[in-house]
């Protein structure tokens, strides 16, 4: 967990140095099948940047929000919009000015947050949700008035280059979300993470202790929405190609809320063991589907245990340890390193 | 016990005033046309029985009660209608009864949100590590380290606070709202279910803080023993009205205060 | 202009009708509340994995009524499970745990229902025409659907018998008690256990009822469990723990979705009835956050 510390430790620096080597050099060198970057790492990567969003908003300052995908949808459209009409607009600009337009809507959706909190506030961001997902199907503009109802995501092309490969578009999504996450690390660790907490821990003590609800709220509604609307950007641009408000529903930010929170509430580690753990485990149920059982027994059933293996574990983590995976994590390290010591 | 020779800092002008307060919840009177002041640097002690309506007092002082009827001014401006972060901002903080602790943060992290009002960096520097940032938490760090020496925490200080045991718990509480470096503090009860010894503790940190910087000090408290040890005035409450308003020898023999106590029979 | 106003009331009552719909799966979550101050987000998933097994057992072939009773066991035993599995080990829990536990539940239930029964979209025949019944249209001209009205007078049935219990029985009593302190409850000799078998139970029929008349117009199918999403306003604006709120509440988005939809959809495509419930519901929040019937929420410092 953190602790007042905003310079960073020595084993931060040594886990980013591998964590890079891995994600720049050992990765794109050694993984040869495309379909890991399409299916598993792309995704991966940007779900879990729009978990990092959900983390500042629900993990670190307990709003419950539930609208996630909404923004990712901001995102991505305003993404594509941004590339089709100014000319030159570099790619990375794009996406920072689709963040900001995400963040912008954030804010205006957030403001109940000042009067309502628990389960009301849930149902008052089901309200961007679906509104935005509206929006963006009524008004054709959003999609260029295109009459067959499905637009597609232009090439990303940076300084000119093209990279529309597999690992091309993971490298570009490495890019982002690394920057993206020592941001959010350095945010969670600081002055601003703190800020959060004390709200989601103590509202009325944190303001008596001069932090203003109404600033600190609203400033993690942007943040979080401009993480989701860069991730939703990245997710159109790289994984899903074909533009479809649909790609973008309730059932996406369900998603986001299980890997949110079984990863871990208020970690940062726990958006990407989260996003991780729901990505891979279908992949892992198909595999013994296929090989274990030989196809015998039927996809939508094994759709179905995958739901089935989700609610259980919501349920379980909830019960025994609502600090989720990533607390798991530390606790293995921790006997991993007494081990060490002895 | 300080004589008016001792002090640095000597008490002086009113700093707080507290006129013709009425509050009430649906239909249940708290608070009702209630008057007092406190004078700058000094130790004011408010008791009663419960349900006086003591806390409420302090929570419309800090602005998380808005009171139906009155004022309240501080350094001479008036505390309506603002919310409990401005109210901090000019300059008064609190703790609390219950405890008001942010249970998943460390007390070192709870101690450093009480220096939130002097952090001019932005999400933007925290985000970028801007020099701006570092320098401020680098500051507001060794503050906090020294409070946490103050108050002797520091083997503590890096337990997630809701581990700690209450008496600790109470004293994480305190430096918090010393890290605000409020020029008025209100303690609501800060050594509810200590015993003697950490009591003492708490006294001496009260003391000293009022003695060193000056801060004056606005604390509820049960214990006669510590109220006249360590307060300069009393004010006595019940059933939302005050009945005596003085230094301490004069409130303890006053007949409606011991009147009060008796009546209520609650023991302390 | 009398043919408007005719209009207009036609599109009314269908949207009353139509939010008795959702008072009915709102009643679900009303109950739960009120025995156990819990929000059970799985409720919508329930009458999904009610009305599915319903039509399951009536494909094995077991006749109507039996089909129901059967379905009504198993809804008990899964309101049972949750309440003995899910909701009792959480008790002490903040209310978001215990949220995103019955999210959880949620998730459960789709999938084995799904499991079970299949993804297919199942008819259901209530021997309820989904038509407007004629003798109405000709005596006053306007069109109402025969299986709106049913609902309306099953969701009204259901709603005075339960506010009756609650209010009237010493079983609703005891249940007030339980849903306060259970700890006291049980202290005085209230039987916790059977108050829980009645609450899931009567949780468990109006789950099962509701399901079925939403089947009956849409089809079973999976689209069910978004429903529920939309008996979240209906209880914002009537109340978590009131059963006349469910009612109301549901007429209020009913009515107001319909009227909506009809009058100014068109302008923009349509399809504003997938917003306009929860739009409606944050303006009523940020007037009375306890809705129309539910108890004011005072926080103690």
């Amino acid at each position: 967990m953190s602790t007042a510390i905003s310079t960073y430790s020595k084993s931060d620096y040594i886990n980013f140095v591998v964590l890079m080597v891995l994600g720049f050099l050992v990765i794109p060198m050694t993984v040869s099948s495309d379909y890991w970057f399409t299916s598993i790492l792309i995704p991966w990567l940007c779900l879990a940047l729009a978990t990092i969003g959900q983390q500042v908003i629900m993990g670190y300052t307990g709003q419950l929000a539930l609208g996630a995908a909404g923004f990712m949808a901001a995102g991505a459209f305003a993404c594509f919009n941004l590339i089709l009409r100014v000319d030159g607009l570099p790619f990375f600009g794009a996406l920072i000015i689709s963040g900001l337009i995400a963040a912008a809507i954030g804010i205006v959706f957030g403001l109940p947050s000042l009067r309502i909190r628990g389960i009301y506030l849930m149902v008052a961001t089901l309200a961007s949700q679906f509104f935005i997902i509206w929006v963006i199907d009524k008004f054709g503009w959003f999609k260029n008035y295109d009459s067959s109802g499905i637009i597609t995501a232009q090439d990303i092309v940076i300084f000119g280059r093209p990279y529309t490969s597999p690992v091309d578009m993971y490298l570009v999504i490495l890019v982002v979300v690394t920057i993206m996450t020592i941001l959010a690390i350095n945010m969670a660790r600081g002055s601003t993470g703190r800020n959060w907490m004390a709200v989601r821990d103590m509202d009325v003590a944190a303001e008596s202790m001069g932090v203003s609800l109404l600033k600190t709220k609203l400033q993690a509604f942007a943040i979080s929405s401009f993480f989701c609307g860069v991730a939703g950007a990245l997710f159109a641009f790289t994984y899903l190609k074909s533009l479809e408000p649909v790609a973008f529903d309730i059932k996406l930010s369900f998603k986001i809320l299980f890997m949110c929170i079984l990863g871990g509430l208020g970690t940062i580690n726990g958006a990407f063991i989260g996003a991780g753990f729901i990505l891979l485990f279908p992949v892992l149920l198909n595999y013994l589907g296929n090989n274990v059982f030989h196809g015998a027994i039927d996809a939508t059933i094994i759709s179905a245990m995958e739901q089935v293996v989700f609610g259980v574990l919501m349920i379980v983590f909830m019960i025994y340890e609502p600090l989720g995976m990533a607390k798991l994590w530390e606790n293995l390290k921790q006997r991993f390193f007494k081990k060490k010591d002895n | 016990m300080n004589t008016a020779q001792d002090r640095k800092f000597k008490i002086g002008d009113p700093i707080l005033e507290v006129n013709n307060i009425s509050l009430s919840f649906g239909g249940v009177n708290a608070i009702t046309d209630t008057s007092f002041n406190v004078l700058e640097h000094e130790v004011r002690a408010i008791i009663g029985p419960n349900g006086a309506g003591k806390s409420s007092m302090l929570n419309c002082i800090n602005g998380i009660y808005k009171p139906q009827q009155g004022s309240i001014a501080f350094k001479g401006n008036t505390l309506s209608k603002i919310t409990p972060n401005i109210i901090a901002q000019m300059g008064i903080s609190r703790t609390f009864q219950n405890l008001a602790l942010f249970k998943r943060m460390s007390a070192i992290d709870n101690i450093l949100v009480g220096r939130k009002l002097h952090s001019k960096a932005n999400f933007i520097d925290v985000a970028f590590q801007l020099p701006k940032a570092r320098k401020e938490e680098k500051q507001n760090l060794k503050k906090c380290e020294e409070i946490v020496e103050f108050l002797e925490i520091e083997k503590i200080k890096n337990t997630p606070v809701g581990k700690l045991p209450y008496g600790l718990q109470k004293r994480v509480e305190l430096g918090r709202a010393l890290a605000t470096e409020a020029s008025l503090l209100l303690l609501d009860e800060p050594m509810a279910g200590m015993n003697v010894e950490e009591k003492r503790e708490m006294c001496r940190f009260i003391l000293e803080v009022n003695e060193e910087f000056g801060t004056t000090m606005v604390l509820i408290e049960h214990d006669m023993g510590v109220v006249m040890d360590i307060s300069d005035r009393v004010v006595v409450l019940d059933y939302g009205k005050i009945i005596g308003d003085g230094p301490p020898e004069e409130v303890r023999t006053n007949q409606k205060v011991i009147d009060a106590y008796l009546g209520v029979s609650h023991g302390e | 202009m009398g043919s408007e106003i005719l209009f207009f009331f036609e599109v009314l009552v269908g949207g009353l009708l139509a939010g008795t719909m959702y008072s009915l799966v709102a009643l679900g979550f009303v109950l739960i509340y009120k025995a156990s101050a819990t929000f059970n987000f799985a409720q919508g998933a329930m009458v999904f994995f009610a009305v599915l097994s319903f039509v399951g057992f009536m494909e094995l072939g077991l006749p109507f009524f039996f089909a129901f009773l059967v379905t009504i066991g198993l809804m008990v035993i899964v309101g049972l499970s949750t309440e003995r599995l899910v909701l009792r080990p959480l008790m002490n829990q903040s209310e978001d745990t215990l949220l995103m536990a019955t999210i959880g539940l949620g998730y459960v239930l789709e999938g084995l229902a799904q499991a079970a029964w299949g993804v297919e979209v199942r008819r259901l025949d209530l021997g309820i025409p989904d038509f407007p019944i004629m003798f109405i249209a000709d005596a006053i001209g306007i069109f109402i659907s025969a299986l709106d009205l049913t609902a309306g007078a099953v969701a009204a049935f259901m709603v005075i018998s339960l506010a009756i219990l609650f209010t009237q029985t010493k079983i609703g009593l005891g249940l007030r008690a339980v849903a306060d302190d259970p700890g006291a409850a049980s202290s005085i000799g209230i039987p916790l256990k059977h108050i829980m078998l009645l609450v899931w139970s009567a949780a468990g029929v109006v789950a099962l009822v509701a399901g079925c008349l939403w089947g009956a117009r849409a089809g079973v199918q999976f689209a069910l469990v978004d429903l529920a999403l939309k008996a979240l306003p209906v209880l914002i604006i009537g109340g978590f723990s009131s059963i006349p709120g469910a009612i109301v509440g549901g007429l209020i988005i009913g009515s107001t979705e319909k009227v909506l939809e009809v009058y100014i959809g068109p302008f923009f495509g349509g399809a504003i009835e997938g917003w306009a419930p929860y739009v409606l519901a944050v303006f009523f929040l940020l007037k009375r956050p306890e809705g129309l019937f539910g108890e004011k929420i005072i926080r103690r410092v």
